[in-house]
């Protein structure tokens, strides 16, 4: 037994699960997981890793925090206005559990840098807010063979799916980005805070599923919901032979930044 | 024809349709932001305008969803 009293007391929910256990709770200490965007996704699921006391914690963002962000972005507070987002995430996560050690990452992940980035991890958690990123954490994790956690959010709804070697890729569902001009973001844009908060609590629950090893994975399934009608459905997906990056004939072989739509309701 | 549109029994009197008559008579919002399904196999674009719906059919629109508000950013 490797747990000082007051981790056995911290942690003992998760150790009385018959599914965690001692053993499952070491699991969790050892883990790795990144935290790609500390936004409306990445801050509960950064908050419920810290406090599950996952080991290592990454967190890449090249934002600071706005007042506009504290509707939904449950780790930054009103005094953090200005401050770095993750360092922000990186003083909560260290309040919140002493155990966790906290990467921070002030950049944007590009075709350059995301191998070397997720080459530490364990999992990896795709709370970014943009296409461009969502198809380079895709081709890199199908690559270096890492899983990672889907999500994505529009006004009332959230849909998210877990890849891990060997399953359904992102590109398997969603080939390319949509075309230019055509993502809602601008005319149509809007989150219900909350179900950015039901979403990234589910990517983590992926992460700590995957890291002690029980229970079924969000694999070759994307799960859907709308917090309107409270509806959820899970569709099932198979791999696609025509995939441009896992399927029989891969024509993607390395990886590419994608030009980012222009989109700020500020202007 | 009958066929299941997101889990939901949908009737048309039309015998065949290719996918873009079906989203044209669905109404989706932004054709560009879904993918199709057809009974467990996803159908990239390309296909759309060959590819034929035909009775008994089980379609799922999957959308694209990055982020929502303040500009692009969730």
């Amino acid at each position: 037994m490797r747990f000082t009293e007051s981790q056995i007391e911290r942690y003992s929910r998760h150790i009385i699960l018959k599914q965690v256990g001692v053993k499952g709770q070491e699991k969790i200490l050892d883990a790795k997981v990144l935290i790609i965007g500390a936004g409306g996704l990445g801050s509960p699921a950064a908050l419920y890793l810290a406090a599950a006391g996952v080991g290592q914690i990454g967190i890449v963002d090249q934002d600071v925090v706005e007042i506009s962000n504290l509707q939904r972005q449950v780790i930054h507070f009103t005094p953090d206005i200005g401050k770095k987002k993750v360092e922000s995430a990186r003083e909560k996560i260290n309040q919140i559990n002493p155990d966790v050690k906290v990467t921070t990452y002030f950049d944007r992940v590009n075709a350059e840098n995301i191998l070397q980035i997720i080459n530490d991890y364990d999992f990896i958690i795709d709370g970014t807010d943009n296409f461009s990123a969502k198809f380079l954490i895709n081709d890199a994790c199908v690559f270096a063979k890492k899983p990672f956690s889907h999500g994505g959010i529009l006004r009332f709804q959230g849909q998210t799916l877990t890849f891990t070697p060997d399953s359904t890729c992102y590109r398997c569902i969603f080939d390319q980005p949509p075309p230019k001009g055509s993502v809602p973001t601008c005319s149509q844009a809007g989150i219900l805070g909350a179900v950015a908060g039901i979403l990234g609590t589910i990517q983590a629950s992926e992460a700590l599923k995957y890291i002690v090893g029980i229970g079924e994975l969000l694999t070759n399934k994307l799960l859907t919901f709308d917090a309107l009608n409270m509806e959820f459905r899970t569709i099932n997906l198979k791999r696609n032979s025509n995939c441009p990056i896992c399927g029989v004939n891969p024509v993607i072989t390395k990886l590419q930044d994608y030009e980012q739509p222009v989109c700020d309701l500020k202007r | 024809m009958v066929i299941m549109v997101n889990g939901q029994k949908t009737e048309f009197k039309e015998e065949v349709l290719k996918i873009p008559e079906l989203l044209e008579k669905i109404k989706i919002d932004s054709p560009d932001m879904v993918t199709v399904e057809v009974n467990g196999e996803i159908i990239y674009k390309a296909s759309y305008p060959t590819f034929v719906i035909k009775d008994g059919d089980s379609i799922e629109f999957l959308y694209f969803m990055g982020g929502g508000a303040n500009g692009d950013r969730i």
